[in-house]
Order: structure tokens, then sequence, then C-alpha cells
């Protein structure tokens, strides 16, 4: 498949086709992860930004060690070590950067929108690692190729309840988006103090009660609670929090058989998910992890190489 | 002034615009005069709208003469001005503005504000009090004052008029009353802490009352910012998808209802400003049924923009209060239509382009609106969206006879304040087109219809023609 798009903002860019061909593509380079050395010299001499203007661990982790293992050159740059603390605009960053001539930039940001910010104004490939509320791209596609190996591809019929806070979810939004591209039912639950507005424009069901919502399910996406959204007013307190909205093995046993748990991390254990069930069988939590570094190969791959077809390496699918 | 209404007995007309269409009624013509002037079909839809006639204006001394059915009266002009094809229009009010000066002249100055206001019809400019330093004190309000006359070309001698509207509070900060009376006798025509909702009502009710001996009106920009945490979008769809804090309409018409209740204990006026949604048309329907002294206006973008302009984070489109959804967009054109909104107003609220060129959420409220707001209202009317007597009260007689300011509606002895406007002529938006030094509103590179070709403040053209 020739790879159209310049960026990866979200995933409604990105029709079910392409959807499925990331994933063929991120199912290859994760045999790749499994081999001794882990390492092919598919994007050498090509070189990607790392700009995570908001904190995070494990994103940053797996989209360096993503280029690292296709031999991409990774630099990275947070907020507190830029010129973003010294008063710089995100343009005038933006610009610096693109004067540097990268091949890709990988841009986590607070604001909503920040991704298609720099992507309006940059030539180079502009990957969204998370803008604010609205879009974690990789996430949803990571999320899809664990879902998609245990369900052997097949996500039509399927129903999957995304629990906790939606409102302030990008993960959420973007899973609702490809989960339903892909053919697949999604359910809703949180406290009303965290859904959305206008809930019945998004194709989902909703729910407030989690034993009802976790009914005939063959996955629950837990979400990771914000602690802050106490002091916000949102919600009364953790401990309430958990007793009526953390997953616990009695939803589970609710549940369709064989179905599986999956969070974003990092994980609040006891708050949003009982502390057993995050290492139970049905947790494909880590399994997450490792297939976020082979979507991310996947996709600097297909977005860095779109406009040069002769990089492709034996054995990626054409 | 000429106290009588027969034309012949002036000695010298200055000025006489020949066989201009006027679509409002003739006030200084007997009911049965002879229909010298031909007839044209209606220029616009099919709602109840005028068909109009052709007349020639006649001025002398920066007065209305007479405005008669085109050559009827028999007399020369110093000054011939042949305005067939174009329409007829009074100057229009605009009581909502911000001109940045003092403070922030990189924006706009009181300068650059009243040559885009000449260029887009308005005589009358009433600017906001969020100045740097606040008009609070009598000094900014004189320093305005001076800057505007200022501004008006020496060879002409007049402009479009400043009425600066006083801070309701020292510093906007909603803590203490500013001196509304040293305001009030520098030249401040109204009171607002617009730009900073109110949200003390004891404090509120004191200012009304305050400002009832004053014989001033306050402008309330209704927000309760409790409700609205973050503003620019509206609480929605849009704002659900794009994962952006949304303003629900009720922050809006929650205080809007609070206004109204205290305009009614107090037996004061209140005028809310910039309405953007149904909600708070549904109040403003009910108080005034009930004989409240309350008037309201609303701003062009929201009678022709949706939260659609949103949808790519367009940060021109970002606004306080923000647009709204179709429906909002048609309750808004009902209530202009039918008088529950009086007035139009532009919240024109320029910014500088790199100040809205960054991410949506740290971009600043406000659309440059002077420029573009008779265009896009008077295609409300040419489209049959909008009457034409509501259009011509919302932007004239309304605004002018709720603060006061002179209004021009062709009576002998009215102020000869008054524009030629071409309907049909095309223009597209840009950078330079617009008169305002700021060019920050969604309609950048879109095309509008009717342009300004000639304006007359006090009979004299601001405008080269």
């Amino acid at each position: 498949m020739q790879w159209k798009h310049k960026d990866l903002l979200d995933i409604s860019q990105l029709s079910a086709e392409e959807v499925r061909h990331v994933l063929a593509t991120a199912a290859y380079f994760r045999e790749i992860n499994s081999r001794p050395v882990k390492k092919v010299p598919t994007l050498k001499g090509r070189s990607v930004v790392l700009f995570f203007a908001e904190a995070s661990t494990r994103t940053k982790t797996s989209f360096d060690m993503a280029g690292k293992r296709l031999s991409a050159d990774t630099f990275a740059l947070a907020k507190s070590g830029s010129s973003l603390t010294k008063g710089e605009t995100l343009k005038d960053t933006a610009l610096t950067l693109q004067a540097m001539n990268p091949d890709g930039i990988v841009i986590r940001h607070a604001s909503s929108g920040a991704a298609q910010f720099l992507a309006e104004r940059l030539e180079c490939s502009v990957i969204n690692a998370g803008d604010g509320r609205h879009a974690h791209p990789t996430q949803a596609l990571l999320d899809a190729l664990t879902l998609s190996r245990r369900w052997n591809g097949d996500f039509a019929g399927k129903t999957v309840l995304i629990l906790g806070d939606i409102s302030h979810s990008r993960v959420a939004r973007s899973n609702v988006l490809l989960l339903t591209k892909l053919g697949a039912n999604v359910r809703l639950c949180g406290p009303r103090t965290l859904l959305p507005p206008r809930l019945d424009t998004w194709p989902v069901t909703v729910f407030s009660d989690v034993a009802k919502a976790a009914q005939g399910v063959d996955a629950v996406m837990c979400l990771r609670l914000q602690l802050e959204r106490q002091q916000a007013g949102l919600l009364p307190g953790l401990r309430e929090y958990a007793r009526t909205f953390g997953l616990s093995p009695r939803h589970m046993a609710l549940a369709a058989p064989g179905a599986c748990v999956l969070h974003p991390g990092p994980i609040n254990r006891g708050v949003e998910i009982d502390s057993p069930l995050a290492d139970s069988a049905e947790s494909l939590i880590l399994e997450q992890v490792e297939n976020g570094v082979a979507v991310r190969m996947a996709l600097l791959y297909l977005y860095l190489t779109r406009k040069s077809p002769d990089a492709a390496q034996p054995g990626i699918p054409a | 002034m000429p106290e009588n209404n027969k034309p012949q007995q002036v000695k010298k007309i200055d000025l006489a615009v020949r066989s201009a269409l006027w679509l409002g009624p003739l006030k200084s013509q007997a009911k049965a005069s002879n229909q010298k002037g031909s007839q044209p079909a209606s220029p616009l839809g099919k709602m109840q709208q005028p068909k109009g006639q052709l007349v020639d204006v006649l001025v002398a001394k920066g007065r209305i003469v007479s405005v008669v059915p085109a050559g009827s009266l028999d007399v020369r002009a110093a000054r011939e001005v042949d305005a067939r094809g174009l329409l007829l229009l009074p100057s229009l009010t605009d009581a909502h503005t911000h001109l940045r000066e003092p403070g922030q002249e990189y924006k706009e100055d009181i300068a650059s504000g009243l040559s885009a206001a000449a260029h887009s019809g308005f005589s009358n400019i009433m600017c906001m009090a969020n100045t740097r330093p606040v008009n609070d004190n009598a000094s900014v309000t004189e320093f305005m004052l001076e800057q505007a006359r200022k501004s008006w070309p020496p060879a002409v001698g007049v402009g479009p008029r400043l009425y600066p509207i006083g801070a309701l509070t020292k510093g906007l900060k909603g803590q203490e009353l500013a001196s509304m009376a040293d305001l009030t006798a520098a030249g401040c025509v109204a009171f607002s802490n617009d730009g900073r909702p109110m949200e003390n009502t004891e404090l509120m009710r004191r200012a009304m009352e305050y400002c009832q001996d004053l014989g001033r009106v306050v402008i309330d920009h209704c927000e309760d910012p409790f409700l609205a945490p973050a503003v620019g979008v509206n609480e929605g769809e849009v704002s659900s998808r794009l994962g952006l804090v949304g303003q629900p309409d009720i922050a809006e018409a929650i205080q809007a209802a609070r206004d109204v209740l205290l305009a009614e204990y107090l037996g004061a006026p209140i005028h809310l400003a910039h309405i953007s949604c149904e909600k708070s048309v549904a109040v403003i329907r009910a108080a005034k049924a009930r004989g409240v002294d309350v008037t309201a206006e609303t701003c062009p973008h929201y009678l022709t923009l949706t939260e659609d302009e949103v949808a790519d984070y367009s940060a021109n489109a970002k606004v306080n209060p923000p647009l709204r959804p179709r429906a909002d967009v048609e309750a808004l054109l009902d209530a202009l239509a039918d008088g529950t909104i009086d007035m139009l107003a532009t919240d024109h609220a320029p910014h500088a382009a790199h100040e809205k060129e960054v991410e949506f959420d740290q971009a600043p409220c406000g659309i440059s609106g002077l420029d573009t707001a008779l265009a896009t209202t008077w295609e409300l009317v040419r489209t049959d969206k909008l009457p034409f007597d509501a259009f011509l009260r919302a932007w004239t007689s309304a605004p002018c006879q709720r603060f006061g300011l002179p209004l021009c509606s062709f009576a002998p002895g009215d102020p000869a304040d008054f524009l030629l406007f071409d309907q049909d002529a095309a223009w597209t938006v840009s950078a330079e087109t617009m008169k305002s030094k700021s060019k920050n509103t969604p309609l950048l590179g879109r095309t509008l219809r009717g342009r300004v070709v000639a304006h007359f403040l006090a009979g004299k053209s601001v405008l080269e023609i």
C-alpha cells in the first residue's frame, strides 16, 4: 500500500483498510522485536524528533525504542529543556525544529489540536503522541493490535467497554473512532461528571452502572483516573470512585467468556482497577506495552518512507 | 438648523445625492405626494421587504434638509453626487467595540478603529473600557476622546464619533465601583465590566443603582465564570469531539436571568451585550413581556456562523461567548426580527496575528468585526433571513435611542450621516481589504457582497469617492 498521509493526527484520517495495513505491518515488526538482535536498517540516516511538551514515560520510551530499532536517529526534546519555558511559542519552536530538517516529529502536548497546529506548519511528518483531550491515535492502534491478536483479527460483533474518565481522555476518543471503524460495538461508562457533552452524537452506548455495562462484553478498557479530578470538584473522593467505578473481578464475571482487560497506563492500583485483576490472566496490560513498540515502528516506517517505496524491506507487508 | 421642512426656503444646499434607492419611509414628504420617482421592483427577497423608491437627499450645514422622490425638486447643490444603482442607508451605530487604545495599540488604535468604522458605514462607535490602563477614570476617557478628534482628517473636519463606555468597577476587577460620576462628566455614555464577568451579584445591584442616578445604562457581559471555566468554544458536539472544554449556553442565560431580575427588582435599566443563544432570548422575551427595562444586542457572527467554524481548531473563530449551533442562530434571527433583541453590535475585538497563531486553548478570544459587519448582515436582508426594518432599527435607532447618540432618520434637521451602499459589489476579506489593524476573523479569504462606496458624516465625505 502506497502510504498517502503526511501526518498522523487522529484515527479519523484513516480508512479501515489503512488501519488493517498498520496492524499487519506492526505484526511484522513485532516479530523483529522477538529476535535476539532487534534492529533493522530500514530508517538508517533518517531522524526523528521526540517533542514531548507534556510528561510521558512510556510513550516517549516506546517511540524512542521504535525509532532506534529501525536505525533512525532519535532526538528527545522535553518542555522543561526547551525554549517553550523561555516563552517561545509553539510555532517558533516548530519552525526552529523544521530548520534542522528532521524527517518526522512526534509530539505530545497538553493542548487539544497542538499536533494539527504543527502539521499545518511543518513539511516533515507529524505524529500525534497525544494532544490534550483530543486524540492519541498510536495508543488506539496498539490497543487494536492487542485485541486483534486476541480475536484473530475479527472485531465484527465484538463489544468493548471503555470505563472511567471519558471526558478528559484522548485515549477514549481515539479508541471510539478506531473500534467502531473496525466493526466493534463500544460502550462507555463513568460518572456523569466525567463524561463529555453530547454523547448522543458519538457512536456509543452510555452506561452509568458498571455491572450493567460489563454484561457480555468482550473487553474492558480501563482509563486512568487523574487524581486532581477530586480537587476540581468532579468527584467526592477516590474511595467512593473505586467502589462505584473501579473494575473488579465481579464485573469480569458478568462479561463474555474469555473477556480481557486493557489499560493504557500508568495504572492507579485499587482506584480504577482492582490490583489483583491488573495482574491476572485476563489482563493484557503488559502486552499493550509490547505492542506499542511494534505499532510505533510500523507508523514511523509508513510515514517516513511514504515517498520512497524502495525503502521496503523483505518481509514487510507491501 | 432648518426648523421648517420647506426646502425651497433654504438658500444654499451644500450636498445633493441623486437617485439613491431608499427602502424606508420618507419623513419629510406629504403622504400623497406625486410619485415622480420611479418605483423599482424590490431588490430584496420575498419576505415582507419594502420595495423602496429612488430619492434625492439634500443636505445643508451638516443636516438633512429633505429627502424627496428623485427629481421632484429643482435645486442645485454645491456638490452633486450621482447615486444611481446605490442603496441609501443611514450611518450605523456600533454599541460594542474594543479599540485597544490606550495600551495595546499594536492590535488597534482609535485612529485605525475609526478608519475601519468610516469605511464600514459607522458614524457612532462605543468603545469598551478594557484598555490598559482601564477606562475607569476621567483622564483615560478624555484621552480617548482627544485621540478620536485627532484621527479625523483635518481637511474633512469630521469622522466617526467615539463614545467611550466607562468601567463599572475599578480596574474591571469586580470589587469596587469605578468613579462613574466623574466618568459621566468626562463623556462616558454607558458603563460595563465587559471582558470580565460581574460575578458578585450584590456589587452588580449597587452598580445598576448608581448608574441609574447618573442616567446611564449598565451593559452586562453575561457569563457565569464558574460555569465557563474555559471560553471560546460552545459546549456541545464540536467541543466534545475536539476534546476542548466548552462553554455551555446556560453560562450566559443564567447571568442574563439574574440581570433582568435585578433590573425588574430595582426598576433600573439593563443592556445585555453579545447575546449568543436561544436560552438567553427566552429570558429576555419573558422579561420584556413583564415590562422590564431590558435591551439586548447580538453580533453579526452569532447570526451568520456556527460552532462548526472551530472544527479545525481555528483560533480566528474563537470568541466569547462562543459560536453556537444552528438552532441558536435561527432563534437569534427570529428574536432580532421581532424586537426581542433590539440591536446589532460588532463586539469588534482585534488581536494581532501572532496572538492567534498559537494552540487553540492559548489563543485570546475575539473577532475583528467592523470591516465585515455591514456586508454580512446585509446578506441576511438580501436572503430574506432578516426584515429590512429590523436591520435598520438594529444598526441605527435602537442603539442611538438606548444610549442617547445622534441618529439620522432622514427627517429634516437630522445629522446628515448616511452612506451609499453597492449591494452587489463582491469583495474578498483579506489583510489588504480590511482597514482594522487586526485581521482576526474566520471570514478571511471568503467573498462577501456589499460595499460602502460613499459615507457622509455631517454631510461631508469621510471616504474618497
